[in-house]
């Protein structure tokens, strides 16, 4: 039954949309971070989406096809006592854009909101239709 | 209806059956058969009248799903690069549903550039087309939010209705049954 199916749909893009969230977290967590666990500065990181399907060929789902790293060059800050300071008294400090971050997250909370208004609309048309002849 | 029971009896009824299938028109029942069959004959036309009375309904709300479906998946997609938003032609699909045949749409293609209007799929016989993009964004994601929300409202309150009116048609059959 499709109305089955929609929420395998919209779960799909709920779990798409809170792992993109998880990356806005992580990359605004580490804005500042001049090391990480390969001695670099953080990079940025990126969902990438793509869609895939659930049950029948009309229900099209949506997962994360890969986490990929920022490639823009990093930022430079002058600050000659940091100890990560280069000979010039240049720190290399991550790629994260805040404001990016920021407009990224605000799509996703309203994505994963509208997927869950899907889902309880769905909800409640499954619970209407076994009302029927009550 | 009362089952007879008896074997001599069935075999008897099978007969009659297997010379009504097979076009004869000599058949001939015993009296004392003959209001058992007319039971038989009288319950087949409620159960008939039962089904007529209720497949409109019935094909609409199948159909309201798969569409109810098809605008899930849309709303899901709206960050999904290269997603192409989908839809079906309702009015179109309900008549071939009730009518049982499958109509194909081909879209007019004068370029090779564009974009085939049939995804390919079908729901109950009628093809699933790809909207046409108002806003087409950057991604090549051709989802516009405000349209499929609206949609999806408009979609679920639709089924409600469908919903009420089965209800309202079996709550309508009781009373005819009780009285």
């Amino acid at each position: 039954m499709s109305l089955f199916n929609i929420f395998n749909v919209a779960g799909s893009a709920m779990t798409a949309q809170s792992e993109r969230l998880n990356t806005v977290a992580s990359n605004l967590a580490n804005a500042d971070s001049t090391t990480s666990a390969n001695g670099q500065p953080y990079r940025a990181k990126q969902v990438v989406f793509s869609t895939t399907q659930m049950g029948d060929a009309s229900a099209q789902g949506v997962k994360v096809a890969a986490v990929v790293e920022d490639n823009s060059p990093m930022k430079l800050v002058y600050d000659p006592k940091h100890p990560m300071a280069n000979a010039q008294g240049y720190v290399e400090m991550p790629n994260v854009n805040v404001v990016d971050e920021m407009v990224n997250m605000i799509s996703a909370s309203r994505a994963y909101q509208n997927n869950v208004e899907v889902l309880n609309t769905s909800k409640t048309l499954l619970l209407k239709t076994l009302a029927i002849g009550q | 209806m009362e089952d007879p029971g008896k074997p001599e009896l069935k075999q008897k009824v099978a007969a009659v059956w297997q010379m009504e299938n097979s076009g004869t028109d000599l058949v001939c029942i015993p009296d004392e058969y003959s209001s058992w069959f007319a039971a038989v004959e009288q319950e087949k036309n409620v159960i008939n009248r039962l089904d007529e009375a209720l497949r409109f309904q019935q094909t609409s709300l199948n159909l309201r799903a798969a569409r109810q479906e098809l605008l899930a998946s849309n709303i899901a997609n709206a960050d999904t690069p290269n997603y192409k938003a989908r839809d079906v032609n309702f009015a179109n699909a309900l008549q071939n549903a009730l009518a049982g045949t499958a109509a194909v749409l081909p879209a007019a293609q004068t370029s090779t550039m564009h974009l085939q209007g049939n995804t390919g799929q079908n729901i109950l016989g009628t093809p699933v087309m790809y909207r046409n993009p108002d806003q087409p964004s950057a991604d090549g994601n051709t989802v516009n939010m405000d349209t499929e929300r609206a949609q999806f409202a408009d979609n679920a309150l639709r089924y409600e209705a469908s919903v009420r009116f089965v209800s309202d048609k079996v709550k309508e059959i009781l009373t005819a049954i009780q009285g």
